[in-house]
């Protein structure tokens, strides 16, 4: 009679077949998507910008095909007002990266909305209005990563230690923060409202809509 | 220590004899790890507590890492425990496998010591090789991480070459097929990039592919020999249920790496198929709930381990709910965009990692205790059981008031700091100062504290139940 050889769905061996295909199927379709997804993600990409996009100005601006706030990529804006070519523009990102790393940021805040909830969010921290005027931002960014301890900015007497954050290591997290802010990250975070980076009346009257690097206009 | 040879059955094979050092200094960093979460849990209420001594960031690294370790010392441990018995030979190169225990240890000690007296570095290489790598969850610095793979395969030695020798199971099978993506996937943790979004992809499939799959599967093994040894199930139905639980684990988890990857940059067919795939991760844990609940049921609740069934049951339903329903509940791209980065992960991540880890290496304490003590009973009437039920019933009590007060305080972030704000600096603070937001970490850290009441008892509990006990264990058919 042996009723369980009939219940071939209820045996060992069919599971056992059944585990070893769905698992092997499962992750040759994620090696395939793996390697679509790193190609679509290497710096210099169309989601994931090029490291010298520090030298432009980035934008967050809502894009109405996709339903969702982008990275919108304008006019030549160079960080500290210095233009970087590519292998210098890498190495600073990098080692702002590695100064975030070696100081364990992400162990308080979130980058790309991963890590720690005790502090703000940091993906797009370079736009952020907290910096008061586009003019003031960088070096306000520089000042406040190397003396956090002083500066109340919550109503909740929450602060930022002073992890020894040196002058080259804080410029770096500024470029760092600012080329974060240019990755395509599927319109999060959502209905941001980011920093006024308009240009005076002046120069807003000429300015083109983007991408075309203008001939420099003298940076106030 | 306690007399070994009091009831037949009591005598401690090596690996046994192993597991229990293992044992010993998971419970240890348990402890730690509790303690740390609470410090940590105490700044968000006063932050001047502790600020530039033991900042947040190093709180919650120490609390997270010393969760990472104990859990890996609890799963090795238990692995050691079993393998024996399982495989009917003595564990092969036992004398390495004691070496490595101690240089394990001793790496975790210097570890914690640099965490707590080094704690940051300057912004080069020599950081990230000798004192933080700075990346969530494996912060380890790079030695260390080495170290980490070199224990990880002398351990993976021991368990192949033990099984190849001996009778080669059903659930060795499935133990040495996970251990391999689980060493495999550590290495995808260690290289340097100042691509952020390629360091979170790769770094999720540690992370990701670790928790939520082979961590599932390696805790799945654990069961099914569980239930043999508390219950005396059937070696053919819990083998049964292994094969269709990693059908399922795998099935879903694997693409539901795609979960992650909604935010970091990487294209926007993840919402899909991330989304997707994410959604049928519960599946599993269901089938392991009716799994561990039926069997419960057909053998009448009647076991030779009161606690470890307790802690086995706990188990079932904390997975299903803890890496299940709460993870479920913010899995979808459409609200995960206001959800992701909230103390509403914060509350999932508590409840999922105490329900599916947890618990398991508890039940497998308790397992081993039992013999350890010297083969005694701890079925019903057991003397001094209150200890062991208190310890189980606080340890719940605060691990779901902790879950709900965070999940509280989450959705009120979801809202303010998310939605209406857009998550800017001002905005994040504004969700912080919230009155609902402070009332849920008030709650957070009083259950925080009724947890740690759970683990004093428990601590207690483990270092006597069973001392005073003069009965033998239950015998069980076919265990």
């Amino acid at each position: 009679m042996s009723q369980a050889q009939a219940l071939w769905w209820a045996s060992e061996s069919f599971w056992r077949k059944t585990a070893i295909w769905v698992t092997a199927v499962s992750f040759v379709v994620l090696i395939f998507l793996t390697f679509d997804t790193v190609k679509q993600i290497t710096a210099g990409s169309k989601r994931v910008p090029a490291y010298s996009v520090i030298n432009q100005r980035i934008e967050y601006k809502f894009d109405e095909k996709r339903n969702f706030q982008a990275p919108v990529i304008g006019r030549e804006e160079p960080l500290f007002g210095k233009k970087l070519t590519e292998q210098e523009a890498e190495a600073l990102v990098s080692h702002g990266k590695m100064t975030t790393q070696s100081k364990n940021c992400i162990d308080c805040h979130t980058l790309l909305g991963n890590g720690s909830y005790y502090a703000p969010d940091l993906t797009k921290a370079w736009l952020d209005p907290v910096w008061g005027s586009k003019e003031s931002r960088e070096e306000a960014m520089v000042e406040f990563l190397m003396n956090p301890q002083l500066v109340a900015h919550n109503g909740i007497g929450r602060k930022m230690p002073n992890l020894k954050i040196t002058e080259p290591e804080a410029r770096a997290v500024v470029a760092f923060l600012k080329w974060m802010a240019s990755i395509d990250t599927n319109g999060f975070p959502a209905n941001f409202k980011s920093i006024d980076q308009a240009d005076a009346p002046a120069a807003a009257a000429s300015a083109a809509p983007a991408v075309q690097p203008a001939p420099a206009p003298a940076q106030q | 220590m306690a007399d070994t040879s009091r009831f037949p059955g009591s005598t401690m094979n090596g690996g046994q004899k192993l597991a229990m050092k293992y044992f010993t200094v998971a419970i240890a960093l348990f402890g730690a790890q509790i303690l740390f979460g609470m410090l940590a849990g105490l700044q968000y209420l006063y932050p001047d507590f502790l600020f530039g001594v033991l900042d947040f960031s190093i709180n919650r690294m120490l609390h997270l890492n010393a969760m990472v370790v104990w859990l890996l010392f609890g799963f090795i441990g238990s692995v050691y425990w079993m393998l024996e018995d399982e495989s009917g030979v003595p564990v092969v190169g036992l004398g390495l496998a004691n070496l490595i225990f101690w240089i394990f240890t001793l790496a975790v000690v210097a570890v914690v010591l640099v965490f707590l007296l080094v704690q940051v570095g300057a912004g080069d290489m020599k950081s990230i090789w000798l004192i933080t790598e700075g990346r969530e969850y494996i912060e380890a610095p790079r030695w260390a991480d080495i170290g980490i793979v070199v224990c990880v395969l002398a351990f993976f030695y021991n368990v192949v070459a033990t099984f190849t020798k001996g009778r080669f199971t059903n659930i060795a099978g499935v133990l040495i097929v996970d251990l391999v993506a689980l060493a495999g996937l550590y290495l995808a943790g260690m290289f340097y990039t100042p691509n952020i979004s390629m360091d979170q992809h790769w770094w999720w499939w540690v992370i990701h592919l670790w928790v939520e799959a082979t961590w599932e599967v390696l805790v799945g093994c654990l069961m099914a020999y569980g239930l043999i040894k508390t219950m005396g199930v059937r070696r053919q139905i819990v083998e049964t249920w292994l094969y269709i639980e990693v059908a399922l684990m795998f099935g879903s988890g694997i693409l539901g790496l795609g979960h992650h990857y909604f935010w970091i940059g990487t294209p926007e067919y993840w919402f899909t198929i991330g989304g997707f795939f994410s959604a049928l991760e519960p599946i599993p844990l269901v089938a392991m709930v009716v799994h561990a609940v039926f069997d419960a049921g057909h053998h009448k609740m009647k076991s030779v381990n009161h606690p470890a069934l307790a802690w086995i049951i706990a188990q079932a339903f904390g997975n299903f709910f803890g890496a299940g329903v709460w993870g479920f509940m913010h899995t979808l791209p459409q609200i995960n965009l206001y959800t992701h980065g909230t103390q509403w992960t914060a509350s999932h991540g508590h409840l999922a990692f105490f329900g599916a880890y947890a618990t398991m290496v508890i039940a497998f304490l308790y397992i081993a205790l039992q013999k350890w003590r010297g083969n005694v009973w701890m079925g019903g009437n057991l003397e001094g059981a209150w200890k062991w039920k208190w310890a189980i019933f606080l340890l719940h009590v605060g691990m779901i008031g902790m879950v709900m007060a965070m999940l509280i305080s989450g959705y009120e972030q979801s809202q303010i700091e998310r939605a209406i704000e857009g998550s800017s600096w001002m905005g994040y603070f504004a969700a912080q100062g919230h009155p609902w937001f402070i009332q849920g970490m008030y709650w957070r850290s009083i259950c925080g504290a009724v947890f740690a009441a759970g683990f004093v008892l428990l601590a207690w509990d483990l270092l006597t139940i069973g001392k005073k006990e003069a009965r033998p264990a239950l015998a069980l058919q076919g265990a």
